[in-house]
């Protein structure tokens, strides 16, 4: 668990293949530089998705973790 | 990652037009650019009056394969005309139509949905893909 303030969430349970990514990628536009966005998935990709996602757009991902079947992320926007 | 990712759709089965609404979902999502070169049954797809459904499932799909698929697009789960909308919001997507099989199919601009950004020709789509992969469903 993070101590940081989270800015943002997107719950992402549920949903498959693309739409964590997108729904990332369209929350992470309405925050500024530094604010921290947490998302929530369920779809088995998730974990290398959201890598690939913060290693080509450059936005850290900050915190990786699981709890039973759900996959947790914490991102910083760059 | 600027490089284009371009993608020709022929087919106009629901099947193959949602696994490309993934890859421009994902692409879009990535940042990078899509372009969208659409031919013959794909095109027919983009019809305003087929409302985003398409023509069946491709020969590909197996029995309960099919009965899955078929559920979950009547229930909503699936809709791969929604996917490619969200894609054009969320990045640079852009959607063409292929001028030859606008001619040969008796297609107007105005036949398409609005989705659709325009016609363009093989010389344009290839040109703008440059040395990105394309990618033909």
């Amino acid at each position: 668990m993070t101590t940081l303030e989270i800015a943002a969430r997107v719950d992402a349970k549920g949903l498959s293949c693309p739409m964590p990514i997108v729904k990332t990628a369209q929350a992470m536009k309405g925050l500024a530089s530094g604010q921290l966005l947490e998302v929530l998935a369920t779809d088995p990709g998730s974990t290398k998705d959201l890598e690939a996602w913060s290693k080509s757009t450059g936005n850290p991902l900050v915190e990786s973790s699981v709890e039973g079947a759900v996959f947790r992320f914490v991102l910083q926007k760059k | 990652m600027d490089d284009p990712l371009s993608i020709v759709i022929f087919s106009g089965s629901d099947d193959r037009l949602t696994a490309a609404s993934v890859f421009a979902a994902g692409a879009a999502a990535l940042g990078r650019p899509v372009r969208i070169l659409l031919q013959y049954w794909g095109l027919e797809a983009f019809r305003a009056d087929r409302a985003g459904r398409g023509s069946g499932l491709s020969e590909d799909a197996s029995e309960a394969g099919a009965a899955a698929l078929t559920a979950a697009i009547a229930s909503g789960q699936v809709n791969w005309a929604e996917t490619f909308r969200m894609s054009k919001e969320l990045g640079e997507v852009e959607i063409h139509a292929c001028a030859q099989s606008m001619e040969i199919l008796k297609l107007q601009p105005g036949d398409l949905d609005p989705i659709v950004d325009g016609v363009e020709g093989i010389a344009g789509f290839l040109g703008a893909a440059g040395s990105g992969q394309v990618l033909f469903v």
